[in-house]
């Protein structure tokens, strides 16, 4: 009996593939998002509140992960943003070569900030990237205030979370500031935004911040 | 669910170093999978025996270390155990500076012969 040291990550083959399309997507300097959240958070939502808020600043492209239907590129689309789609038949998440082929049919040089649209899961996404500069959680109200503590993977491994749907905070229980803290708690460094899609309140702070991203690293890269 | 091709590529990073060790049967893979990682031991252990029928790694034995998540203090440097509802520093209440461990998820080593 032989013991062999083998010390490899199993994502390796995914990981390898994920650092060229972050590669690619430096060299044309854009910032790409995974944006992430369980279903019917309003990651569409915030899309496209974000392409309108950022007309005339800063381009988007749009990659769009679904398991079916093209229901949400055609939403992005019909506000004449570029987009590909994504069908996984069945994949909980999307990963770094089906991206990759997403990435061969935008046209890229056209996109400054590109949204990768993840399969909605809380789970399944977070250990697989995809070439990405910045990883976003979008949560809802409805959700309830305790879900950084449910999923802690994602949570913990996010640059931002944009919590959506506060319009309909009078209506549900939930306590923002038991959401805070379990943020600051696990993810000090995370920024945090209060938006309502529906509304548009709260979308503006965020688009900023989103801009400031793109143009800190196009000046910088 | 995605323990399918993660298992899959298991199997594949194993007999890779099988191969590689000319050995003839692997019989035990030890895999680390952190608390945070979002992997089923599981549901990998369910797959395995799919992919490794009729190849040396057909009859391993799946050892899996689940690794804890672990974190330090921003304030008092201090590093503990976070879980449920405690991401706060036991000893002085701080948030999380840095998480040091949990996110784990690779094949440490096999035994082969």
């Amino acid at each position: 009996m032989k013991k062999v040291t083998v010390i490899t990550q199993i994502l390796s083959a995914n990981d390898q593939i994920a650092e060229e399309n972050q590669r690619l997507l430096r060299d044309q300097r854009i910032l790409a998002v995974n944006l992430m959240a369980s279903p019917g958070a309003g990651k569409t939502s915030l899309i496209l509140q974000t392409g309108k808020a950022l007309e005339g600043r800063a381009r988007i492209g749009v990659v769009e992960g679904d398991v079916a239907s093209r229901i949400d590129a055609d939403k992005v689309a019909s506000q004449n943003i570029p987009v590909i789609q994504i069908n996984t038949g069945g994949e909980c998440h999307l990963d770094a070569a089906t991206v990759r082929k997403a990435l061969k049919a935008l046209p890229l040089s056209e996109v400054d900030i590109l949204f990768i649209e993840n399969i909605g899961n809380l789970i399944c996404p977070v250990e697989f990237k995809l070439g990405e500069e910045i990883r976003v959680v979008v949560a809802s109200v409805p959700e309830g205030d305790d879900k950084p503590y449910k999923y802690p993977g994602i949570f913990t491994a996010v640059n931002a979370v944009v919590l959506n749907k506060m319009d309909l905070a009078p209506y549900v229980e939930f306590d923002f500031n038991e959401l805070r803290k379990a943020i600051a708690g696990m993810n000090r460094k995370a920024k945090l935004f209060q938006v309502s899609c529906r509304t548009g309140e709260g979308v503006a702070p965020w688009a900023d911040w989103l801009e400031g991203q793109w143009r800190t690293r196009k000046h910088g890269a | 669910m995605h323990e399918l091709p993660v298992t899959e590529q298991i199997v594949g990073i194993v007999l890779d170093h099988a191969r590689k060790a000319k050995a003839g049967r692997v019989l035990k893979i030890n895999l680390v999978i952190g608390e945070l990682s979002g992997f089923s031991g599981e549901s990998i252990q369910f797959y395995f025996d799919l992919f490794s029928k009729g190849t040396e790694a057909e009859e391993a034995l799946l050892f899996i270390s689940r690794v804890p998540a672990r974190a330090r203090c921003q304030a008092c440097k201090q590093e503990f155990n976070p879980e449920g509802m405690n991401w706060f520093c036991p000893a002085c209440g701080g948030p999380i500076e840095e998480i040091l461990g949990g996110r784990e998820f690779y094949i440490e080593s096999i035994e082969v012969e």
